[in-house]
């Protein structure tokens, strides 16, 4: 633990034309990041705006970029990525700003949609219960990936989203290849047409900067990679 | 809310990028182009052989200065780098994934191609 | 999501059959430069003349075969690594660019033929 009681701490502030502000906060122990956010609003300058919910890494709600990373606020603690006294905290990269840590998470979503990220039933309820067998390997490649929960940390670690401003990305993908496994799901054809292409899966050139920065460690890079293969098997069968 | 300032995103720096996987694309991309730009002239200096062996002869001998023969160890990493990078994406992309062999798999492909160069650069 | 009369987005399908060329040709270029790095080392170590080197290449059918392949292969895999760059870094996309890649293509495709032949069988 520093040696140093404040901490000077690099917020921005602002819209997109903004820049950094600086405050000093007490440094205490354990502090997350979402802790000293919360104290610059609450004790220096209430007009910061920023997100959280839960606080105890449950929603991603507060995932803002820490020292240059997408981190959850909630769940850094200070003293594991700042060795000095100071810390820079800046809104998601690649979303718009909406203001100071703020950002616009539509786009994020929209692309969900665009990528054919929702289930399609093939059963009523007036069928019987689907059987899904857990070992089999779509099964398991289903369970590796379904755990995200739209944070968009992932989404911001991607570096093809600068070069490509319509790539999908990878949550949106992820999700896509949770969905294409999925056996119940009827909609398979054409949620692969979706993700084909240029500003789909073909993109990704497997930086895995995602799967680095996952706070829930699942691994887009590869669920990509499933996408990749399923596309391309397609357009050979001429299914594509 | 309307926000009265530049909605634009935020953008990453250089920290986000730091780490070997990244650096692994990197060296695909610039061994890449540098392999691609050096093409045309490879194979213009190859067709020297139409004019018969002392006309590549010719041309060989050119290369046997000591710039050129280090610029050959370097387009021989890039070469090998490229290939090495490749094969790991090959195996990413078609033979699935294991989380543990990743870090493996890259320093295996920087071995493999520092081999090849250090192998040449010896031999020339 | 209705599951609605889907076809592929624009440029999808063909996006798909560029990255099948990228990859398909990547793995011809595995087995073909690692026999090229091969032959170079080789052929510094024993320290081949010109006239040596044209010797050994003009000694069997397989040079020429393999070689041949090896420039195709090259002509696919370059110029769309490329494409993928000039789009990303450089910002440049659309047919004008896809015109001139397809150009470049067939410039190695020529070349590296014709050099392949001087190489081989001249």
């Amino acid at each position: 633990m520093s040696a140093s009681t404040t901490l000077r701490v690099r917020i921005w502030r602002g819209g997109a034309d903004g820049a950094f502000h600086e405050y000093e906060v007490e440094r205490r122990p354990s502090q997350t990041v979402l802790d000293v956010v919360t104290q610059v609003q609450r004790r220096i300058d209430p007009t910061l705006a920023y997100r959280y919910a839960c606080r105890v890494g449950m929603c991603g709600s507060c995932a803002m970029t820490v020292d240059g990373k997408a981190r959850w606020t909630c769940r850094t603690h200070v003293d594991a990525v700042s060795t000095s006294d100071r810390l820079e905290i800046a809104p998601l990269a690649h979303l718009p700003i909406v203001r100071d840590l703020v950002v616009d998470m539509a786009p994020f979503f929209d692309k969900w949609a665009r990528a054919g990220g929702s289930f399609v039933p093939t059963r009523t309820r007036k069928d019987d219960f689907a059987r899904v067998e857990p070992s089999t390997r779509q099964r398991r490649a289903v369970d590796a990936a379904i755990e995200c929960i739209g944070c968009g940390v992932c989404y911001a670690s991607c570096d093809v989203i600068e070069w490509r401003p319509e790539y999908l990305g990878p949550a949106a993908l992820n999700r896509a290849w949770t969905l294409h496994n999925d056996v119940r799901d009827g909609a398979k054809a054409e949620r692969l047409r979706k993700i084909a292409g240029s500003d789909g899966c073909n993109a990704c050139h497997t930086h895995e900067s995602c799967t680095l920065r996952c706070p829930k460690h699942l691994a887009p890079t590869a669920s990509i990679a499933g996408l990749k293969r399923a596309t391309a098997l397609a357009a050979l069968k001429g299914r594509l | 809310m309307t926000p009265a300032t530049s909605t634009l995103p935020f953008r990453n720096d250089a920290r986000s990028r730091d780490h070997p996987a990244y650096w692994a694309f990197v060296v695909m991309r610039l061994s890449g182009l540098a392999l691609v730009a050096f093409l045309p002239v490879h194979f213009w200096a190859l067709s020297h052989a139409l004019g018969g062996a002392e006309s590549l002869e010719g041309f060989l001998a050119w290369t046997r200065q000591p710039w050129v023969k280090a610029g050959e160890t370097a387009l021989v990493l890039a070469l090998a780098a490229h290939l090495a990078g490749g094969v790991r994406l090959l195996f990413v992309e078609f033979r699935g994934w294991r989380a543990d062999s990743q870090k493996t798999m890259l320093a295996v492909a920087a071995g493999v191609a520092i081999a090849f160069a250090v192998l040449f650069a010896l031999n020339n | 999501m209705t599951a609605a009369a889907g076809t592929a987005l624009p440029f999808s399908r063909s996006a798909t059959w560029l990255w099948i060329a990228h990859r398909g040709s990547a793995v011809v270029l595995a087995f073909g430069v690692v026999v090229h790095l091969a032959t170079m080392i080789y052929a510094v170590h024993h320290g081949l003349t010109a006239t040596a080197m044209l010797q050994r290449a003009h000694a069997t059918l397989a040079w020429p075969l393999f070689y041949g392949v090896f420039v195709v292969a090259v002509a696919v895999h370059g110029p769309l690594g490329l494409r993928t760059v000039l789009a990303e870094w450089g910002r440049l996309r659309g047919p004008f660019v896809d015109v001139g890649l397809a150009a470049f293509a067939l410039l190695l495709l020529v070349s590296g033929l014709r050099a392949v032949y001087a190489i081989t069988l001249a």
